[in-house]
């Protein structure tokens, strides 16, 4: 049958002989397309990637290795360690109770909550920063109390733990709210009518079952926290050794020619983010692990 | 230990969901929830159980009369099994009969071994022996439905509410279910709620049946005294299948002014004789349109001959046999049995 059918279509039928199927395109087509990707791929993701590893060590595994020994250097990861450590616990607390509330209950003003919970995605980053700088500048609203009473929050390390924690806060919740809605309410039900408390509810039955979503949230978060440029910028005053996180201090290495210290730094920061995607495939294929059984 | 609800209404928005509704369900006794869906069934077994609030203005709920209207669902005792299981996913089979358990406050709770003990046998009473380290997605939907009872009943609830039980279940597994669940009753002799929709279902398990529709209660009973004493047009259908047959097609035939009220009359289809067509016959004739003798029972499909109406008609297949009928032969209709109702009742 399958023979007879090719058999009538010979003016499409490919070159190579091989029987056309319904459901696949002809091989130029296929070989085109996947070509096509794959140059896309080498040519944006792939060979920057190379770049930054290859500045970093050209003059050498010394030179590479000497750029951290720099006090400035290891200041500003220290500093993005802080504002990572600050905001991304913060936001899992925040993105665990607004995912909870939007996905158990319903009441008034719930869809503008999913919307705020969606603006520092919305702006951008810039604005983020500015509008604390408008908020706690010297110029801004509390500026006066602040300066008053000798709190340093703009171009100081709580303005940048802020922004960060401003510009991360949707990745936590907007990973959960779809879960906690797709799994509904009645284990927690069930664990209630068995007479379990709200703690007992949390830790026992709701936190198990979202465990791999949160996770995935906290990588993701904690990704861009150390890796959030605009915002933090705007707010930090770019002093050296003080308020300078790893993307700020390659900006300012790589103005001062300093290619090897910039390099060196970023790879920091690429090694960050080729760590996270391992991690996140890992964590994507335990939480289809955990479906399939 | 009996149940008492006195007057729960209920509404969602502008839909009202239970409209003033009075619920007794007797110490010990097996008790059906019977109605079409949204008929506020399922909302009244979760404010029994206390996972839903009844609208202020509502009646007290007592449990053999002590008032448990402003007690959380977690202290009233009762043991909930979900239609759709509800089970713990990242949990055993052993672990989810636990939890009831394990949640106890220190004071209260057993030592481990004897809640080990008490799985075993939960489990056993359950028919599932050895399945104690399987996960949830590993066991058939029939398999489930026993984890969550056993998990239920591990608490020693002092009531149990079950939500459409075999509602997810195929028809087989359904059947031996019920069955079971009645044995198991008649064991154990707990006080049980259960909603369904499966009006066979409740006929067959239960001591009392409540028939629900539209938010109010149509009538309690016990399953003979509702299925042939039926209170309203609603219930004669709900029950099974019915021929309603209409005044202008029994004029004729039928002389009884008591029954032309409502102009409508009640019949079940294994209600009604045939017999061979005599000339002279002055009750229902009517002309056979369709015969399906599938199954135990033959069904015929006959057209009443003055009045154009279809009337489904059951018999066993030994009559059939023995009437030899065919497409289009005219027959002579019997009513043993039916019913009519004097008010009116939109159905």
């Amino acid at each position: 049958m399958a023979a007879a059918v090719t058999s009538s279509l010979p003016a499409v039928r490919p070159p190579s002989g091989a029987p056309l199927r319904a459901t696949h395109d002809p091989r130029w087509v296929r070989w085109t397309l996947t070509g096509l990707a794959l140059v896309f791929l080498a040519f944006f993701l792939v060979l920057p990637l190379a770049a930054v590893f290859g500045e970093a060590l050209r003059k050498g595994a010394g030179a590479y290795f000497a750029a951290f020994k720099d006090a400035d250097a290891l200041a500003s990861v220290k500093l993005t360690l802080i504002a990572a450590l600050v905001s991304v616990p913060s936001n899992v607390v925040f993105g665990v109770a607004a995912a909870w509330c939007i996905a158990k209950y319903s009441f008034r003003g719930k869809s503008l909550l999913i919307t705020l919970i969606d603006l520092p995605f919305a702006v951008s980053p810039v604005i983020s920063g500015l509008i604390y700088v408008l908020v706690f500048g010297a110029q801004g609203w509390f500026g006066p109390w602040l300066i008053e009473h000798d709190y340093k929050i703009i171009f100081a390390v709580p303005g940048i733990v802020l922004a960060t924690t401003f510009v991360t806060f949707p990745f936590v919740a907007r990973e959960l709210i779809p879960l906690m809605q797709a799994q509904g309410s009645e284990e927690e039900y069930a664990a209630i009518t068995l007479g379990a408390n709200g703690w007992q509810t949390f830790w026992r039955v709701t936190l198990p079952n979202i465990k791999w979503g949160l996770l995935y949230g906290v990588i993701l978060c904690n990704a861009r926290a150390m890796g959030e440029f605009g915002a933090v910028s705007v707010v930090s005053g770019h002093i050296r050794g003080e308020t300078n996180t790893m993307p700020l201090h390659v900006e300012i290495l790589y103005n001062e020619y300093n290619f090897v210290g910039a390099f060196a730094v970023a790879s920091l920061l690429a090694l960050l983010a080729l760590v996270t995607l391992v991690l996140k495939s890992i964590v994507e294929w335990r939480h289809a692990q955990a479906r399939a059984v | 230990m009996s149940v008492h609800a006195t007057n729960i209404r209920k509404t969602f928005g502008a839909f009202t969901a239970l409209g003033g509704v009075d619920l007794n369900v007797p110490a010990g006794k097996l008790v059906a929830l019977l109605g079409p869906s949204g008929s506020g069934k399922t909302t009244l077994l979760r404010i029994v159980a206390g996972l839903e609030q009844a609208d202020p203005g509502s009646g007290p709920i007592s449990f053999h009369g002590e008032d448990v209207t402003n007690v959380p669902a977690g202290k009233r005792k009762v043991g909930f099994v979900f239609q759709h299981y509800a089970l713990f996913r990242h949990m055993t089979v052993f672990e989810n009969i636990a939890f009831g358990l394990k949640v106890r406050p220190r004071r209260d709770r057993p030592p481990a071994s004897d809640i080990a003990d008490r799985v075993q046998k939960l489990l056993k009473l359950v028919q599932l022996e050895g399945l104690d380290a399987r996960f949830p997605t590993q066991l058939s939907g029939g398999q489930r439905q026993r984890v969550a009872l056993a998990r239920a009943l591990a608490v020693e609830p002092k009531v149990l509410l079950l939500d459409e039980p075999f509602g997810a279940l195929d028809a087989k597994v359904r059947k031996d279910l019920r069955r079971w669940l009645r044995r198991f009753h008649e064991e154990i002799h707990l006080t049980t709620l259960f909603v369904t929709h499966d009006q066979e279902e409740a006929l067959e398990i239960a001591d009392e049946v409540v028939i629900m529709n539209q938010a109010k209660i149509e009538q309690v009973g016990t399953p003979q005294e509702v299925y042939d004493r039926p209170a309203s047009p609603f219930v004669y259908q709900f029950l099974g299948n019915v021929n309603v047959l209409r005044a202008p097609a029994l004029a004729p035939t039928v002389g009884a002014p008591a029954l032309m009220r409502d102009g409508q009359l009640y019949v079940r289809p294994h209600d009604i004789g045939v017999a061979p067509y005599v000339p002279g016959f002055t009750g229902l004739i009517a002309e056979i349109r369709s015969i399906h003798a599938a199954g135990p029972q033959a069904r015929l499909t006959v057209e009443q001959l003055p009045g154009r109406e279809l009337i489904e008609v059951e018999l066993s297949r030994a009559e059939l046999v023995g009437l030899s009928l065919n497409l289009n032969d005219r027959v002579c209709l019997r009513l043993r049995q039916s019913h009519s109702f004097n008010d009116d009742y939109e159905i």
